[in-house]
């Protein structure tokens, strides 16, 4: 691992952590309270702050994610430096295609 | 051996990597070491068996081996400590080449303390002038915590990480690259720095601490490759690592 995928791989799971605990709050709140879909998409549409919430969460989970795979992959599989990159490259591009979409699913749509 | 000696069976891995254990009786003496277990055998039993040694008191680091499934230096363990079930299992380091049956390869151990840029480089100053190093610096005192290793390959077999790759440098190469990058007087500790945060270097490192348990002479490399990632971390984002 390279000190950047070093420094990226820390830090966002340093970032992740207030996020994570947010998130989990908020899921448990939402349902303790008993709100609906239809009633927790009214709250979260057209809300800059949960965009740019979900937006930090999926750019630093997808990252995460990325860097994590390729190590797993070059330590536990036969696979080389460039395939494990390559493959942990692609895996960061999805997680942030697929969290953009739900981002805007939720806040736009 | 006599007929009212008390024995006790030694399984001993013979052959290159494809080989198998072969059983040995040995008799129990009292403060006996795994390495004269070893030695009793080579010399009553079997002298085809091959094995490494040299001082047998714990400083030349040759003798490690793998006893009861876990590396240690065998001059240095009393049977008594390790024997479980009145049987012991001597095998040959892990996570290097077996040359013959006890005897490992460890030209990539050391490739490695060479990769990792442990050696001294000379800086610019007088050659006539002894550079001053004070005894209650942080680096002297960092420096102090590591040297002492005896290049034994113990942490290097126990790692779990040279385990899934073999082209990370491992812990005896890093820590010995952090005792170097504390020396103040190498001119060229930022080379440390860049060997040591390849694809393959320190940040590759999980903090499994197996390492620092392992150690015979109680060093931490873990702590070392810690101080190996801060200092590459900041000397990158510096753009010293170029």
């Amino acid at each position: 691992m390279s000190p950047v995928s070093y420094l990226l791989q820390r830090g966002t799971a340093m970032l992740m952590v207030p996020l994570i605990i947010t998130h989990l709050a908020v899921i448990i709140m939402a349902v303790q309270g008993g709100l609906s879909a239809e009633e927790i998409l009214s709250r979260t549409h057209g809300s800059m702050m949960w965009a740019g919430f979900y937006g930090l969460f999926v750019f630093a989970a997808s990252i995460h994610a990325g860097i994590g795979m390729q190590t797993i992959l070059r330590e536990w599989t036969p696979l080389g430096r460039l395939a494990s990159a390559n493959i942990g490259h692609a895996l960061i591009a999805i997680l942030w295609v697929l969290g953009a979409r739900a981002i805007y699913a939720v806040v736009w749509a | 051996m006599t007929s009212q000696e008390r024995t006790f069976q030694v399984d001993i891995w013979r052959g290159d990597e494809n080989g198998e254990y072969q059983p040995f009786e040995v008799p129990e003496r009292e403060n006996q070491t795994v390495l004269d277990v070893v030695t009793y055998i080579q010399r009553h039993l079997d002298p085809a068996l091959a094995y490494r040694f040299a001082c047998r008191v714990g400083v030349c680091g040759s003798c490690a081996m793998t006893v009861n499934g876990r590396p240690r230096w065998t001059c240095r363990t009393h049977v008594s400590r390790v024997v479980k079930n009145g049987k012991l299992t001597i095998a040959p380091l892990t996570n290097l080449p077996v040359i013959r049956d006890l005897v490992t390869d460890m030209t990539p151990f050391f490739e490695k303390w060479r990769d990792a840029r442990g050696r001294f480089v000379a800086g610019d100053g007088p050659k006539n002038e002894l550079a001053p190093v004070e005894p209650e610096s942080n680096e002297r005192a960092a420096a102090s915590e590591a040297i002492e290793c005896i290049n034994c390959g113990v942490c290097y077999s126990a790692c779990d990480v040279v385990s899934w790759r073999d082209d990370y440098l491992g812990p005896a190469a890093l820590n010995r690259a952090w005792a170097a990058w504390n020396d103040v007087r190498d001119g060229d500790r930022t080379g440390i720095l860049k060997a040591v945060s390849q694809g393959t270097g320190c940040h590759t490192c999980h903090t499994h601490q197996s390492c620092a348990e392992h150690c015979p002479v109680a060093l931490n490399p873990t702590f070392s490759i810690a101080g190996l990632k801060r200092a590459s971390l900041k000397a990158k984002l510096k753009g010293q690592l170029r």
